[in-house]
């Protein structure tokens, strides 16, 4: 079975320098193929083979594969980065790399590295020992304080997912492929035609399509099991509620405060006072308002409107839509901040015929306003989606602490859940995993879409 | 994009009626603002006043000071806070400063390598990897020190960038003056580069001074000791005071923890966002 993985690396190497690469030679090829093998062969040999040992499943064989392609391609980018150097091409955009030097002390050559040495220091520790960490964890069933671990090689991960490898195999591959039909589809078609409008509708469905599948492949639970399809569930709902409204909100007050009248700059700051407030202190906030025997909300809904509220701690939806509320008050301001600063790059006398003429107001807004500020839109969405990921967890664990039934427990409170509450490291540490994977998938989206571009995240 | 406030006054003039404005604009900032004022009326009140849904300030504004402040030392909470918070902040500063000039004003072996290092980190938040951390600093015997709330926060990637995008915009020949006076990199930081970047390290400072005073997951783990925790986690033994859950102290105490970041935020906001379009333009 590893024999199948490693012949299938030699063969994608050279189809890989044939692909990618400007002047491929035999060298070449046969260079990319070594790598590819090389790349391959390192994480089984790293896991002692136990993907493919007598006992594993057809879904472990799977996940071994999976590691062994991702190596295996990461060993060929690096031998493409050093292929292009060789051609004299730039590795990357001179923006990427540190190529800007305006000018050099001449000096020795450790100054530099003093310089940088207390970053190095502290990433390496805190940050490239804890991930590679978080790796191993999730190959083992390890107790928090224990000292004894058991290697379960792909059980952590195989346990998150269904059991069928087909299947596991199939829905990713049937959502790629839609994905790619649909942008065949769209480009087919020219830009104001009904063939159009349906080609963006397929795009659209094309990439719900994608969320399916990932739901698809996570165990509903039983038979040994983890049901970690509720957590995927909640983690989206959650999330993308949290971004829509946060976003939305944030651009349309945005769009109402940006317009000079007097008292503009106190309108501002009241408006975008929220930034500087704890994700933990709008879990308190909104804890009170909504609060079953104390709240202001329970008491008006049944004063002024005569409507029994139940309790949100115990009713899935308005538990969700709780938390969704108080992230998003909390992440307005910043938005409001953001698109503030976006719209001032918006043309302004666009802007201002967007404004006078009543008729066509939404229209010009869709037309001029809205692609202006796409570059911003973009970057608040990464920086939303990052906090809908992470800093919920303080507002959840004052709101909700995950209930009712774990309908509120996301994807990162239930990895602390899992790996400190009930002291399941490993368990805990695959989730991890899994989280990481989608932080990178997010952020390599990013890359490719906007290029380098100041980040102003947290850390 | 020369910073927010010169722009706004040229642009956006809001011709004919203003009142619609003013009204939705006042209308928008009060709900915004409601869950603060109705903590704040909440703080105010005794228990049995918060249940009898009095919508005017209450009596025992001074009971649930003193519950919070003195009983619960929410005083020694908001001291560990601003602890961490200016530990942090002024290391990251530092850090990111000494990171930025090695990045532009040095020519050195595997710097593309270094700076794709130290790049690869925005894409890996610590909560990911937040259990490993976990293990790994309760190994080193730190927990309930303010070393562990330090010391893995110190460097940023966010940082670095926003220094080494900032001086190489800078004008190239304030290095050949410096290097004509003899100046060390060190001299040259403090009286060249420093004095033409506060904005910048206003920007930076306030991004990181909010998100650090702000942190709650890593100090909920690492910190168990209740007189060692900072006030995010403070707030969370508040829920329970007196056997039973009491609403006032708890929402007093929210808004105490809110006030620093808060005022430094609302203070620093035109510099704040000056040194954002630095960043931004790029």
């Amino acid at each position: 079975m590893l024999i199948l993985g490693l012949i299938a690396a030699a063969l994608l190497g050279p189809l890989f320098v044939w692909r990618t690469n400007d002047n491929p030679s035999v060298q070449r090829y046969g260079i990319a193929s070594a790598v590819a093998v090389a790349g391959a062969a390192v994480t089984p040999l790293a896991m002692g083979q136990c993907g493919f040992s007598s006992v594993a499943t057809g879904v472990d064989h799977l996940l071994a594969y999976g590691l062994m392609a991702t190596a295996s391609l990461l060993a060929l980018l690096g031998a493409r980065a050093l292929f292009d150097r060789a051609d004299g091409k730039k590795v990357t955009s001179g923006a990427m790399t540190g190529e800007i030097s305006t000018g050099g002390f001449r000096m020795g050559w450790w100054v530099p590295w003093v310089l940088l040495s207390p970053t190095l220091v502290i990433l390496v520790v805190f940050l490239y020992a804890p991930a590679v960490q978080t790796f191993t964890l999730s190959t083992q069933l390890t107790r928090l304080g224990a000292p004894k671990s058991i290697d379960v090689c792909f059980g952590n991960f195989s346990e998150l997912l269904i059991t069928d490898p087909f299947k596991l195999v199939a829905y990713p591959l049937l959502a790629i492929g839609a994905v790619y039909a649909a942008r065949f589809f769209v480009r087919r078609t020219s830009p104001g035609t009904a063939g159009r409008r349906w080609a963006d509708l397929a795009a659209v469905v094309a990439m719900l399509s994608v969320f399916v599948a990932l739901y698809a492949m996570f165990s509903p639970g039983g038979g040994g099991q983890v049901a970690y399809r509720p957590v995927y569930l909640n983690t989206v709902i959650i999330s993308v509620g949290i971004v829509a409204l946060g976003m939305s909100g944030g651009l349309a007050i945005a769009y109402l405060a940006f317009r000079q009248i007097g008292g503009g700059a106190i309108y501002r700051t009241l408006l975008i006072w929220p930034y500087a407030i704890s994700p933990a202190v709008a879990g308190v906030l909104f804890f009170m308002i909504f609060d079953p025997t104390a709240g202001i909300f329970q008491h008006s809904m049944e004063v002024v409107f005569g409507i029994d509220v139940p309790n949100y701690r115990e009713n899935a939806v308005l538990a969700q839509t709780a938390i969704i509320l108080a992230s998003a008050w909390k992440i307005l301001g910043y938005n409001i901040l953001f698109y503030l600063a976006g719209l001032q790059t918006v043309p302004i006398d666009q802007i201002e015929a967007a404004i006078i003429d009543g008729a066509g107001t939404w229209q010009r807004f869709k037309k001029v306003v809205l692609p202006a500020l796409s570059p911003m839109t973009f970057f608040l969405l990464v920086t939303n989606l990052t906090y809908a990921f992470f800093e919920v967890y303080a507002t959840i664990d004052f709101m909700t602490k995950g209930a009712p039934a774990g309908k509120t427990s996301v994807a990162i409170y239930e990895i602390i859940r899992v790996g400190v509450n009930n002291g399941d490291l490993g368990r805990g540490a695959a989730q991890s995993v899994l989280l990481f994977i989608a932080i990178i998938g997010i952020t390599l989206w990013q890359f490719r879409t906007s290029g380098s571009r100041v980040s102003y995240g947290g850390s | 994009m020369a910073g927010l406030t010169p722009g706004v006054q040229r642009r956006g003039m809001v011709r004919g009626r203003k009142w619609p404005y003013h009204v939705s604009l006042t209308l928008t900032a009060f709900v915004i603002a409601f869950p603060l004022l109705y903590a704040s009326l909440i703080a105010t009140q005794s228990q049995s006043e918060i249940f009898s849904f009095q919508l005017t300030p209450g009596s025992a504004l001074r009971s649930n000071f003193e519950a919070v402040w003195v009983k619960r030392d929410f005083a020694g909470a908001m001291w560990n806070s601003v602890q961490m918070s200016v530990l942090v902040t002024a290391g990251k500063t530092v850090l990111s400063l000494l990171a930025g000039l090695a990045f532009v004003y040095f020519k050195f072996r595997f710097k593309w390598f270094i700076f794709f290092f130290v790049l690869v980190t925005l894409m890996m938040p610590t909560e990911v990897m937040i259990l490993a951390m976990f293990r790994m600093v309760s190994g080193f015997g730190w927990q309930d020190t303010m070393t562990a709330l330090v010391v893995p926060f110190l460097a940023s990637a966010t940082g670095a960038f926003l220094f080494r995008q900032h001086f190489a915009n800078l004008p190239g020949d304030l290095l050949e003056a410096a290097q004509i006076d003899g100046a060390t990199p060190i001299k040259f930081l403090t009286r060249v580069l420093i004095p033409v970047s506060w904005n910048v390290i206003a920007a930076l400072f306030v991004i990181q001074f909010v998100y650090t005073w702000n942190m709650f997951l890593w100090p909920s783990l690492i910190v168990r000791d209740e007189s060692r925790s900072v006030v995010q986690v403070a707030l969370q033994t508040l829920t329970n005071t007196e056997g039973a859950l009491t609403y006032g102290p708890l929402m007093l105490a929210a808004i105490i923890a809110s006030i620093p970041p808060a005022i430094f935020f609302v203070l620093m906001q035109k510099r704040f966002m000056s040194g954002f379009a630095i960043g931004q333009d790029k």
